[in-house]
């Protein structure tokens, strides 16, 4: 959203990832066989941006990332990086491009193979990108600083259930960036922490970007923890986007009903805060079954007519995009 | 103040690992009053789960009450017989494990699990069970119509729904609550943690709510205990304890806390990690990672004292807590000396 000269290092225009599901019995009742995981979803991101990608359980967010990482590959619209459609890619390209966009798993327990020393977790990207092997204590050191991992000696033998989980957790991270990838998909990365530990990841995750410039998408459902990371944020609901603006903005001031519902949503560590009941409808949203028009219209406190009819567009607002009828201009 | 609901004296649980006990929960000592929710917290592996199932007593095998009192009602938890214990259970003290959402039994459906409690456990006759599960299920706010429903049909915050509904189903005094809202999203967490509120002011349901997010407690809780490594170092009313703690831990915890409605700062951790239960440092527990530590802190064990009224803290520094706070919120305070 940033309006620099330069072209965006990613590009998505109405991009899709849908999966079918459910089979012949589903089609025969007439129910929907697919899953709109993400739906039309447009945006920009540019070198050095660092953007929340926000939202309930289910509404996409891994699915995206592993969209733009190409893990799975957009079954509509378009994912450029650097000015390439990902979704065309194959052989060494395909190679290149893997080397250069990285993505963080949620679980740093799973992420690692057990039987691996630290030094094999993170030699093991550089033996598959083929780095000669004199350079390898080198680069694993560099990540391993960079991550903060201070006495790095002390870590390279171990195995990784001899570390705790925020010590795994950058090592996950080192890993992620030992081939100085140009883009990161972090996808909840401090869920699974400790939250004494948690402050020092994300801090880390910080620190990262501000030495190498990494362009990062980081996913959450916290707004508390995106907002220490990003200056922007992506909110999703149901496969689709419904605001994208400055991640300060958006906590001052949320426009989309939804987004005002996830603000109110987070409990402030203070005795003083609001129980005001939530702006939101009760019940999970169905992605099997999302209602006609604005697909948040069945939770929506300020649903009306033209909700049910029609899917409300991008509307632009100063540096925001919102999509609901509320702040669509009168057609 | 009204007779507590339930009081722990100097509560103590050991597990045998090999030919070792550790002790995973040492001296525990504080009050659930009637009507109140008494948020536990502290840092993964401080003892929480270990002290929560201790006061239904499903504890694992290896493990052991080691010393103290529990004393629920009148009666000490701690000295019942396995068939006064289970009388208790559900009637008057429910227990929701943590990842409850994942304890349903997936082969029956939610109503049928229900029900078994209902006339298995309390006694009803069919209709009688039919009626109250549908109260309970307009409690916690799921359409009565889904009580047919197999688990795998509900969302992860709809089945917590469910396992809060079971806890409920016997009107119990007391429920304790393994981190209820940890593994759901901020919008399905805030509605539970109303659920809790809600019940608390409607039935006078107390409920010790384990959890490791000051914020949550910061929401629902009337008071607080904090853990660390086992023991118990500060406990006091929740809106003392959050804005002037007692205790460097907790002054630590809050520092290491995103907060929506301040500045978006610098968070800063409490380095290091706690101690191996199996092989504790002698003193104050948190004195290898405490940036206020002195050399008594490291062979003299703080006692939990008074701090102000029924605010208390187990720390040598008590007296000066005011000035520590100070310091505290500096994060220089608490980065370790190279
Ligand atoms: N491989 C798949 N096959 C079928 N459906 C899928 C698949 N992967 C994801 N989905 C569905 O797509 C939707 C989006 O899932 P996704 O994992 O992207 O959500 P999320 O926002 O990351 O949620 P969470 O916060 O729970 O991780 C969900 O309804 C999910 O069930
Ligand atoms: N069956 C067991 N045998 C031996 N040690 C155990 C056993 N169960 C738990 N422990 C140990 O006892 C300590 C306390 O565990 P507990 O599960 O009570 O912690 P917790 O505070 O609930 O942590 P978390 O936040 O991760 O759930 C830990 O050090 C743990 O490793
Ligand atoms: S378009 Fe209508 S239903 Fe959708 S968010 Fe806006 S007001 Fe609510
Ligand atoms: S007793 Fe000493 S080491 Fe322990 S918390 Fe107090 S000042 Fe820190
Ligand atoms: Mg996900
Ligand atoms: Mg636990």
């Amino acid at each position: 959203m940033r309006d620099t000269q330069d072209p965006p290092l990613i590009k998505l225009e109405a991009a899709e990832l849908h999966f079918p599901v459910g089979g012949i019995l589903a089609q025969l009742q007439g129910r929907s066989t697919v899953v709109k995981a993400v739906d039309g979803v447009t945006f920009e991101l540019h070198r050095g941006e660092s953007v929340g990608l926000l939202g309930e359980s289910g509404c996409g967010k891994t699915s995206t990332g592993r969209m733009l990482v190409r893990l799975d590959k957009a079954t509509g619209g378009r994912v450029e990086f650097d000015g390439e459609d990902i979704s065309a890619l194959s052989g060494d390209a395909l190679k290149r491009f893997r080397s250069r966009v990285q993505l963080i798993f949620q679980n740093p327990f799973e992420a690692l193979n057990p039987r691996f020393t630290i030094r094999d977790v993170l030699a093991e990207p550089l033996e598959n990108a083929r780095i000669p092997k004199a350079e390898h204590e080198d680069r694993i050191l560099r990540a391993m600083a960079l991550v903060k991992l201070g006495d790095a000696t002390q870590f390279m033998d171990r195995y990784p259930h001899q570390l705790s989980g925020g010590q795994l957790q950058r090592i996950v991270m080192a890993r992620a960036l030992i081939l100085e990838p140009e883009f990161v998909v972090a996808d909840e990365p401090v869920s699974m922490l400790d939250v004494s530990v948690r402050a020092g990841v994300l801090n880390v995750f910080r620190d990262v970007r501000a030495k190498t410039g990494i362009t990062a998408i980081y996913i959450s459902h916290d707004l508390a923890l995106v907002r220490y990371v990003c200056e922007r944020t992506i909110v999703m609901y149901l496969g689709r986007i419904v605001e994208d603006g400055p991640t300060e903005d958006i906590v001052a001031n949320p426009l989309h009903p939804y987004t005002q519902a996830l603000v109110a949503a987070v409990p402030v560590p203070h005795p003083d805060q609001s129980h005001e009941p939530l702006p939101i409808g009760r019940g999970a949203p169905d992605p099997r079954n999302p209602p006609s028009g604005c697909t948040f219209r069945d939770r929506c406190p300020r649903a009306f007519d033209r909700c049910a009819v029609e899917a409300p567009g991008p509307t632009r607002i100063q540096n925001r995009i919102v999509h609901c009828h509320l702040h669509a201009p009168e057609t | 103040m009204t007779e507590p609901l339930l009081s722990l004296k100097d509560l103590s649980i050991a597990y045998k690992v090999g030919a070792h006990d550790t002790i995973a929960v040492e001296g525990a000592t504080f009050d659930v009053q009637p009507g109140s929710i008494v948020g536990l917290v502290g840092e993964s592996g401080c003892g929480k789960t270990t002290l929560a199932r201790s006061l239904t007593r499903v504890l694992a095998a290896n493990a052991r009450i080691a010393g103290g009192e529990a004393v629920f009602c009148g009666q000490d938890i701690v000295a019942l017989s396995e068939r006064a214990m289970n009388g208790l259970r559900w009637r008057e003290i429910a227990f929701i494990p943590q990842s409850a959402m994942n304890s349903l039994d997936p082969v029956y459906t939610v109503g049928s699990q229900l029900a078994e409690v209902l006339t298995r456990r309390g006694g009803m006759a069919r209709a009688a069970a039919r009626k109250r599960s549908e109260e309970l299920f307009e409690w916690v706010g799921i359409e009565t119509n889904r009580l047919g429903d197999y688990p795998h049909q509900f969302s992860g915050g709809m089945r917590q729904r469910v396992a809060i509904a079971l806890a409920l189903a016997l009107d119990p005094k007391l429920i304790i609550a393994d981190e209820p809202v940890t593994a759901l999203d901020v919008i399905v967490q805030r509605q539970i943690l109303d659920q809790l509120r809600e019940l608390k002011e409607r039935l006078g349901i107390s409920v010790i709510l384990v959890t490791h997010d000051i914020s949550v407690v910061a929401y629902v809780c009337d008071r607080v205990v904090v853990m660390y490594a086992g023991r118990v170092v500060e406990t006091g009313p929740m809106a003392a304890t959050l804005t002037a703690p007692a205790h460097p831990y907790t002054m630590g915890l809050r520092n290491a806390f995103p907060d929506l409605a301040g500045a978006a700062g610098e968070l800063t951790p409490i380095e290091g990690s706690p101690p191996d239960l199996a092989n504790p440092p002698a003193g104050c527990r948190f004195a290898p990672r405490c940036p206020f530590a002195e050399a008594r802190c490291r062979t003299d064990a703080p006692e939990l004292l008074p701090y102000e009224g029924d605010h208390l803290a187990a720390c040598h520094r008590i007296a000066e807590a005011e000035a520590l706070r100070a310091r505290a919120v500096a994060s220089e305070t608490w980065e370790i000396p190279a």
